[in-house]
């Protein structure tokens, strides 16, 4: 690398394939995904890629970088390419679609087994529920509200990548938070479904999601708070 | 080193792991010298003499480190999954590693 370029290697190819390396100019303030669309537009423009909103909210843009899990778009290459190189990989426990896009598709599958979508209870003729934010398991919801679906903590946990049926951090969280919404309605079903093989009994608490989230929640906490749950429902012969 | 996995929390899950399967390799032999005192008392005696010499001592103060670290990391792992989430888990870390090594400091200080 000289002062005015970086070296980037990217994965070429599908679960098989090589790195190609390119010379990509620097820049200030330069992201991640600012050198992915760089060797697109103009090295390569048969690399694959996937972004969509540049600033940190779609969450699609999500790749390995240096052998972490990390949204591309928010990662300056300042912070990363500390050793003068950037190595450029898929997601991990995805399949590769090609070069540095994966199928998200069983990641989102796992969504729907944990039943981590909002049963409503009121119609539109009652009124707005009264959720003071003050409230404990308000509280707790809130916490894990945030996450924009990027994949980064279904890449770095190890027991996806242990045990293939295990639901994985995001739609755990994703259960977590709909536990403590009071308005919810399926909250029976949602216990049975993440109390199985695969479910939140499965984690480790390495707290790999934790560490690399870029939203900074932490799937590990509800995770936890999951496995309190699904005690008090064995205890209570609920599940 | 560039992993998902270079941080404490997942160092203290390969710690409890590595000493839970030394601990299961040390077991067999541990009864084995127990069963000696039914019907080999003269060869335990031999055995307990030995384990007198220096370096066994030495041995023995890993072996009381990895039991302790097994023990707080088990407490540990019980603390995440019933009791309410604390955000200072990096420093429960620290504690169970503070723990283990001063109890094997304090096995060893004793041992002479």
């Amino acid at each position: 690398m000289s002062n005015n370029t970086l070296t980037v290697e990217i994965w070429r190819g599908r679960e098989e394939g090589k790195f190609d390396t390119f010379e990509v100019p620097r820049m200030a303030s330069q992201t991640v995904l600012d050198i992915v669309t760089y060797v697109q537009r103009n090295l390569d423009p048969g690399l694959s890629y996937r972004f969509a909103c540049w600033v940190g909210v779609c969450g699609s843009c999500a790749m390995t970088v240096n052998g972490k899990p990390r949204w591309t778009c928010r990662t300056h290459v300042d912070k990363v390419a500390d050793e003068g190189v950037l190595r450029i990989q898929p997601l991990k426990n995805l399949p590769v679609i090609r070069d540095l896009a994966v199928d998200m598709t069983e990641f989102f599958e796992k969504w729907t087994k944990a039943k981590a979508h909002f049963v409503p209870t009121a119609t539109r003729h009652d009124d707005f529920a009264q959720v003071s934010p003050s409230d404990p398991k308000r509280k707790e919801a809130t916490a894990g509200i945030e996450c924009i679906n990027c994949g980064v903590c279904y890449s770095a946990c190890d027991t996806v990548a242990w045990l293939g049926d295990y639901l994985g951090p995001a739609a755990l969280n994703r259960a977590w938070t709909l536990h403590n919404d009071v308005r919810d309605g399926g909250q029976s079903d949602r216990i049975k479904a993440i109390a199985g093989t695969g479910g939140c009994q499965a984690c480790h608490s390495h707290q790999s999601c934790f560490e690399l989230c870029p939203k900074h929640l932490n799937p590990t906490a509800s995770i936890a708070g999951l496995k309190r749950a699904t005690a008090k429902a064995a205890l209570k012969g609920e599940i | 080193m560039k992993t998902h996995r270079n941080h404490a929390n997942y160092w203290a899950f390969v710690l409890h792991r590595v000493s839970g399967l030394a601990l299961l390799l040390f077991l067999p032999a541990h009864f084995y010298v127990l069963a000696l005192a039914v019907e080999q008392a003269a060869t335990l005696d031999m055995f307990l003499s030995w384990t007198e010499a220096p370096l066994v001592k030495l041995l023995e103060t890993g072996l009381v480190i990895l039991l302790a670290a097994h023990m707080t990391g088990g407490l540990r792992i019980l603390a995440i999954e019933f009791l309410a989430w604390r955000n200072w888990q990096k420093s429960v870390v620290a504690i169970t590693g503070g723990l283990s090594l001063a109890a094997g400091l304090l096995f060893f200080l004793n041992a002479g």
